[in-house]
């Protein structure tokens, strides 16, 4: 498939699921009648319910999945290996480190946006400590060393966190908070993450010329000009601000990072470069539609998103590493 | 004007100088055979005067950016590394900027015999024929100077000595070419001049003829070799290995 055609039918996808997002949820109403309700005055509560619940859900499944899917495809390419996600540098278990903390210590009641600022902390705290461990070299060891450091230490804090709960209904939040949902999310959440995440989306974008010439490994790369030093400090950044960003808005969503990249690499030629879009919208896609799934299978059960994602990622996960046997 | 200047350019591991204090210089139409038992630090060299590793010294090349250093002179690895199974016609297309109808390219991938492959996956590819992308690669660079470390290793011989002729047309070109290699005998007949290395250091450096001599050999390789004058140029052969305390003569 030509490149053109493979992002213009991805983002047609994107728009269908985005509008079946939309038209999916607890009142029974026709799905043209809910996106009128959405850009006309309805009687009754259906504008507002539209513009207030299912709208801020929708578009960040969006952002959530581009985050996830452009981070994915980003780090594998940096690293060079099909099995690294955005997790494998420690962002997403810092920023569940911040998040549990304020739970924990009530500080997420205090403001809405307590949350949700404590997980973006916590992945800012995560890109220091990086850049410290990894030193200031170009290398991609070092830096995955320190990403596995730091992600077996927020994890340990995370459990001491729940271990040292005062009370069983704060570490039930903490748990199920943990399980990454997209359910009763508001514009005060699209508002804090989207700037963010774009920060993020646009540092990633400026990779995909240094990731294409990594194909050829670091010296290659640096011999054909590219400045290994700041494309890492680019592409931690940019990871950080996507995954920390999608952590703080929808708890702990894995799998999109690193199945997307896997699936699509293929119809993309394999090259790094166009991975990274085709990944964004294959993420936003995944997230939607994994979103409408929660709410169709078992609506009155709160099926959390972050647990049908690992359900459906596992068994690619499996299937890829099975096809990856007996390879040396 | 020197395509690549290297001053006293040293490099230390730990306490150990594993380049010490090398100097030479590469001018237009040289093709220049670095040449040295395992060890004796060629691929130290040429990395440290690209500026890939830190190193002690000057070295023109090492002075640049990356940008600049990507104009001035094209680098071939010894790790012949292809992550992902991307077509033969992108990865050369790399060297110029992803264009794949550049005549760069084109002419690259001519001169590596590879265009029945252009659109073949590179990683499908055998050993020998990924050495041959990758050598277009680099080619396909257009640098005045390329550096390269053993791209002849895995090749096959025709493939060898076509490797060798092409970097010595390069040279023939006004342009300069210097590779490390192994195998004397390639480094006799094509490279239009020699620098011997040995524990870190450039112990020779000069024409084949007037570098490669039975006491140099025995010195630096340890090994006993034939060497003859042809109608076809200068014959290396090594023949034996010089077994330390069992010397005679």
């Amino acid at each position: 498939m030509k490149y053109p055609a493979l992002i213009f039918l991805l983002s047609l996808l994107v728009a269908v699921l985005f509008a079946l997002s939309l038209v999916i949820g607890v009142i029974e109403v026709g799905p043209i009648e809910s996106l009128v309700a959405l850009f006309r005055d309805s009687e009754g509560p259906l504008s507002i319910v539209m513009r207030e619940i299912r709208l801020p859900r929708a578009l960040l499944g969006v952002m959530v999945g581009v985050s996830l899917g452009l981070s994915g495809a980003a780090m594998q390419g940096y690293l060079r290996n099909p099995l690294a996600e955005p997790g494998v540098i420690g962002i997403s278990a810092s920023a569940a480190l911040g998040a549990v903390i304020a739970l924990q210590s009530g500080f997420s009641a205090l403001f809405a946006l307590a949350l949700p600022l404590s997980a973006l902390t916590g992945a800012a705290t995560c890109v220091i400590l990086i850049l410290l461990l990894a030193g200031r070299g170009g290398g991609t060891l070092s830096l995955i060393l320190a990403g596995i450091a730091i992600s077996a230490l927020a994890s340990a804090l995370t459990a001491l966190v729940l271990n040292l709960s005062p009370n069983p209904f704060a570490a039930n939040e903490i748990v199920f908070w943990m399980m990454g949902s997209l359910a009763d999310r508001s514009f005060l959440h699209v508002w804090t993450a989207l700037p963010v995440m774009a920060l993020g989306w646009l540092l990633l974008s400026l990779t995909g010329r240094g990731l294409d010439r990594l194909t050829l490994g670091e010296e290659a790369a640096a011999s054909m000009g590219v400045d290994l030093k700041r494309l890492r400090l680019i592409l931690v950044a940019g990871v950080a601000a996507c995954v920390g960003a999608a952590t703080a808005v929808a708890g702990a969503v894995g799998f999109v990072g690193l199945v997307i990249p896997h699936i699509l690499r293929p119809l993309v030629g394999a090259r790094p470069a166009r991975l990274l879009l085709a990944s964004a919208l294959g993420g936003a896609a995944l997230v939607l539609i994994a979103d409408v799934a929660v709410r169709l299978i078992l609506p009155g059960r709160d099926l959390k998103l972050g647990v049908l994602l690992a359900l459906v990622g596992a068994p690619v996960f499996f299937h890829l590493i099975w096809r990856m046997r007996g390879q040396p | 004007m020197s395509l690549l200047s290297v001053q006293n350019l040293s490099v230390r591991r730990g306490a150990r100088l594993t380049l010490d204090r090398a100097s030479f210089s590469v001018e237009p139409g040289e093709f220049v055979g670095l040449i040295g038992p395992n060890g004796a630090g060629k691929s130290t060299l040429l990395r440290a005067a690209l500026g890939l590793i830190p190193a002690e010294g000057d070295s023109s090349l090492a002075r640049l950016s990356p940008a600049a250093r990507a104009k001035a002179a094209a680098w071939l690895p010894q790790a012949r590394e292809i992550a992902w199974p991307v077509s033969v016609v992108h990865l050369v297309s790399l060297a110029q900027n992803e264009r794949q109808d550049a005549t760069e390219v084109i002419a690259a991938l001519t001169r590596m015999d590879l265009m029945t492959y252009a659109e073949r996956p590179a990683t499908r590819l055998s050993g020998g024929e990924q050495a041959r992308v990758l050598i277009a690669r680099a080619l396909a660079q257009d640098t005045p100077l390329l550096l390269a470390d053993e791209p002849t290793a895995g090749l096959d011989p025709a493939h060898q000595i076509g490797t060798m002729q092409t970097f010595a047309a390069l040279a023939a070109e006004g342009r300069g070419v210097i590779t490390s290699l192994h195998d004397l005998g390639l480094a006799a007949r094509h490279c239009t001049r020699l620098i011997v290395m040995s524990e870190g250091r450039i112990v020779a450096d000069g024409a084949p003829r007037a570098v490669l001599t039975e006491a140099l050999l025995a010195e630096v390789f340890a090994i006993r070799c034939h060497l003859s004058e042809t109608p076809e140029g200068l014959v290396v052969q090594p023949l034996a290995q010089i077994v330390p305390g069992a010397q005679h003569g």
